[in-house]
């Protein structure tokens, strides 16, 4: 049902806009006849009647088959878009790994200090963190590790010399070329992240079972981490889910700073291009990536929390 | 996912209150008085002064076509507050309506909204907004009406949990049963009452906003040069980083101190407008 929605949209966006797709490469370029353009709009389907293409669109679709590129090397969308996704998809895990790393200590140490010294500087750091674009923190960090202490690379995956290195040195060079990007991803989650993980534990602390468990006579440090931690995870996970959408948006914006050719880059270039069927793929790959995020944040909730299981089925 | 930013507050309320007013305050003022206030006019050319460091007569330094540095910021605050509240000022709109329309008919009118908000939330916004721009013309227009259409989702789910538990009040009941129609029922007992937290959400849709604004026009699809504006400042500054770092530190602090005005004022609104929050 939102699958249907989601193709829907991602259709009509493309067909309600003005001018024809084709224009690019016949009315725009002075060396096309007019039955070039009639030529190229039987090839793409673009002479039947909307709904017919639209039929056709889903039927392909279903197959993974979301049609030829209409720029660069016109090679079929779900090709480009699959060779892009490890790189997108590598960097995005990572950074959320490393997310989860820092923020859960920074979560639970301004949780158990409540309007401490500590937690008085990371809310500040998160508000800030809030309201920094990502775009500008990645030109300060060129500015500043690229050209003013060239520490490390400030475009690319690989070096130039990539072929000539050692195993370990190609690894160490990739290493290298990620750090920027991941460290920018990382810290555009790292806000919301440690602010969900204090406000979780905040709610847990105040728990009777937390009381008792301090009743009965066990230390702080077995009470955190044993008692509230494992229940103060749980939004967490919903989290994760949810923040799918704002990962890949954001990509769009890093990979182009960075020239990574990822998937968010393959985006740009494509909307640059005006390639409609590498739009509307990425479109519905997108959705379709974010509802699984939020299925898998469901599933993953249910299997943590056994409360969950028996009750809302229809979340 | 900012919902309760602040819940276990750890400023005093007033204190960021007064920290976000002002930040907004001067944000404002520079933006109404730009005009007034800006040393050079901000798309005049001078080639004498190409990509100059900053220096007393040009505070931020000089572009890369000679122009003012601090006096296109200016006229860029106008860009940046303009698309914020316009483009808000469309999403709050569409939200209320459906929001609204969605919790006071309920059924299949209900239905119908928010499965149609569940798959806008499917699309990555960013992704969503990149393709239809790419169609349109990246006029100033396009961008806030782009940017107001793919951000009304949680507008309309809040006004309609708020109509939700207002329906049922008994001041309502008491309007109805004293004859009153929908129409009387929704504008002058709902809406009224559904408002405070529709305020605090627009405020920081603010800052929403201009984040997507500036990053459209960083990438070249937003507010087109020679209107200067934020993003495409840092875009401009992105090609000369090396000879010319001052270009892209200046515009960056400019949205940075903005959003986070906004984000300041939102949050310390929703702790002053919500009693649940109060403890």
């Amino acid at each position: 049902m939102i699958f249907f929605g989601i193709t829907v949209i991602s259709f009509s966006v493309i067909h309600l806009a003005p001018g024809s797709p084709t224009d690019l490469q016949t009315t725009m370029n002075p060396l096309a006849s007019t039955d070039a353009k009639d030529r190229l709009e039987k090839l793409y389907g673009l002479d039947k009647p909307l709904h017919v293409q639209y039929v056709q669109w889903i039927g392909r679709l279903a197959r993974f088959d979301f049609g030829r590129s209409m720029s660069g090397d016109f090679r079929p969308v779900w090709d480009k878009i699959k060779e892009r996704l490890p790189l997108t998809f590598g960097m995005n895990a990572a950074s959320l790994i490393l997310t989860l790393f820092i923020a859960i200590p920074i979560g639970v140490a301004s949780a158990q200090f409540k309007d401490g010294v500590f937690d008085r500087v990371s809310t500040v750091f998160v508000f800030i963190g809030f309201a920094i674009p990502g775009f500008w923190l990645a030109l300060l960090l060129m500015y500043g590790l690229g050209i003013y202490f060239p520490i490390l690379p400030v475009s690319g995956v690989v070096s130039l010399d990539y072929d000539s290195l050692s195993p370990l040195g190609k690894l160490l060079d990739i290493a290298r070329h990620m750090a920027m990007p991941i460290f920018i991803y990382t810290f555009g989650s790292l806000a919301g992240m440690s602010r969900f993980m204090r406000a979780g534990m905040l709610e847990v602390l105040r728990q009777d079972y937390i009381l008792a468990a301090r009743a009965k006579g066990l230390p702080l440090r077995a009470v955190i981490f044993k008692h509230a931690l494992r229940n103060a995870l749980l939004p967490v996970i919903t989290i994760l889910g949810l923040s799918v959408p704002a990962l890949i948006g954001g990509s769009v914006i890093i990979e182009s700073i960075f020239a990574l050719p990822g998937l968010g880059q393959l985006f740009y270039n494509g909307v640059m291009a005006r390639d409609y069927p590498l739009i509307m793929g990425s479109l519905v790959l997108g959705a379709l990536l974010t509802l699984a995020g939020n299925m898998l944040a469901d599933l993953a909730y249910g299997l943590a929390d056994p409360r969950i299981r028996s009750g809302r089925k229809n979340a | 996912m900012k919902r309760g930013l602040l819940s276990g507050r750890t400023f005093s309320r007033y204190g960021m209150l007064l920290a976000g007013a002002s930040l907004v305050g001067i944000m404002s003022i520079c933006a109404l008085l730009a005009p007034a206030i800006a040393p050079f006019d901000p798309t005049e050319l001078n080639v004498d002064m190409i990509l100059s460091a900053p220096s007393l007569v040009h505070p931020f330094g000089t572009d890369a076509l000679g122009r003012d540095v601090l006096s296109r910021m200016l006229y860029g605050a106008r860009v940046s507050l303009w698309v914020g509240f316009v483009a808000v000022g469309l999403s709050v709109a569409v939200g209320l309506v459906l929001g609204l329309a969605a919790g006071y008919f309920g059924g299949l009118v209900d239905e119908v909204i928010m499965r149609g908000v569940d798959v806008m939330l499917c699309f990555p916004s960013f992704f969503l907004i990149l393709a239809v721009i790419a169609f349109l013309e990246p006029s100033l227009l396009n961008i806030m009406i782009v940017i107001g259409l793919t951000s009304w989702m949680g507008v309309a789910r809040l006004v309609r949990a708020e109509t939700l538990s207002l329906r049922g009040r008994d001041f309502v009941l008491a309007s109805r049963v004293a004859g009153a129609g929908p129409a009387r029922i929704i504008f002058s007992h709902i809406l009224p009452n559904a408002l405070a937290p529709v305020l605090v959400s627009a405020t920081l849709g603010v800052a929403g906003a201009i984040l997507v604004e500036s990053s459209l026009s960083f990438l070249g699809l937003g507010v087109q040069p020679p209107t200067p504006s934020w993003g495409n400042m840092l875009m401009e500054g992105k090609n000369v980083l090396e000879i010319a770092p001052w270009l892209s530190f200046f515009p960056g602090l400019a949205i940075l101190f903005t959003v986070l005005g906004y984000n300041l004022l939102g949050e310390s609104l929703r702790d002053v407008l919500d009693p649940r929050l109060k403890e």
